[in-house]
């Protein structure tokens, strides 16, 4: 089971150095630490932590008009936050890439998340961001390469929802 | 109290090659602009809070330029968040140059939490950006001057102002994608 947790995460790695992707911000989640942890031994990957998921909006802008590209990391909840500075990216046309782990769908047993969870991929949506989704940590991979491609290629907003299905269980078992 | 838009002139007027220049929504970009056109500038006209965040990214990028922030204190309020980011990522090349009137002039001058018992400059520091300092008069234009250019950041300044409505002074372009191409073509070597 470690074994394969490690490897969609690692195949997340794999593609922000392929896409030499070197700013990784977050509000930080269970389901994302692996990935952190990677990104924080690689000495040409600055990881920021956020105290709010939207200043990683900001970040990732200013970020790429000096050259760099980068990657935000964040729970569905935190979603919520980011509305409005969507804009940014959006409004100027920059490239914005985020990876979502989802709660409040599968097996959730928190009622507080459901409602964010239920709403991320719509409030993404309504603000033009393309939504992508990954299921099976087989797809995570090639879903992240083909969202990251389309938002560096065509300098649109694109999400990867992470869905708890995949990450679930072994949160529930810890908390 | 300092009366902003000279003020914002003057520390632009004889601005060096290695300065990138970004403000935040309102006041600060038409505060900006009225110093002349220049590519090297970028200003917010919309998504509050967001200009310190963008302004750590940019610095974080070009290390190598010296990057100053204009913004008001409403926007800064919106995100204090961000400022605890800075302090604890910090860049050496980044001023933040808060012109704080304590209101929100352009919706009617509403006071902000600055006219009350809100110190941004305490903030800062608590937050853990060691260089910050109040101005409270032009006179102090040399000092400013050197904090951009010269001095190990991040560094933050309240510049405590006249809460005065100014003439609106729009950006080359209202569009964000003209706005930043042009900016990020200064860029390119």
């Amino acid at each position: 089971m470690e074994g394969t947790i490690k490897d969609w995460r690692n195949d997340i790695y794999k593609v922000f150095k392929e896409l030499d992707i070197t700013m990784v911000s977050h509000v930080p989640d269970a389901g994302h630490t692996p990935l952190i942890n990677l990104c924080e031994k690689d000495n040409e990957i600055d990881v920021v932590t956020l105290t709010t998921e939207q200043d990683g909006v900001g970040l990732s802008c200013g970020a790429f008009a000096g050259g760099r590209k980068s990657a935000l990391l964040m729970q569905s909840s935190g979603v919520g936050n980011c509305i409005n500075a969507l804009a940014l990216p959006n409004i100027c046309r920059i490239p914005f890439l985020t990876l979502v782990s989802m709660r409040g769908e599968w097996g959730e047993f928190v009622p507080w998340q459901v409602p964010m969870g239920l709403g991320t991929p719509k409030v993404l949506e309504a603000m033009d961001v393309k939504v992508f989704r990954a299921d099976y940590k087989e797809e995570v991979g090639s879903t992240v390469d083909a969202a990251a491609r389309f938002a560096f290629n065509t300098n649109c907003s694109a999400a990867v929802l992470l869905s708890q299905k995949m990450i679930g269980a072994k949160q529930f078992k810890n908390g | 109290m300092i009366e902003r838009r000279p003020f914002v002139q003057k520390i632009l007027k004889n601005r060096q090659s290695n300065l990138r220049v970004v403000s935040g929504l309102g006041t600060s970009t038409w505060d900006l602009m009225s110093g002349g056109d220049d590519k090297a500038n970028f200003g917010f006209i919309g998504a509050m809070g967001q200009a310190i965040p963008f302004a750590l990214g940019l610095a974080m990028a070009q290390p190598d330029l010296r990057i100053l922030l204009f913004t008001g204190d409403g926007d800064t309020l919106m995100s204090l968040g961000s400022i605890a980011t800075v302090a604890n990522h910090p860049v050496t090349n980044l001023t933040i140059m808060i012109m704080d009137n304590e209101s929100y002039v352009e919706t009617g001058s509403q006071p902000t939490a600055t006219a009350g018992k809100t110190d941004l400059e305490i903030v800062a520091k608590g937050s853990g950006i060691a260089n910050s300092y109040t101005i409270h008069s032009e006179k102090d234009y040399d000092r400013i001057i050197k904090t951009i250019y010269e001095e190990e950041g991040p560094s933050l300044v309240v510049a405590k102002c006249q809460a005065k409505a100014t003439p609106l002074v729009f950006p080359h372009s209202f569009d964000g994608s003209v706005s930043i191409n042009r900016f990020m073509s200064t860029l390119k070597s």
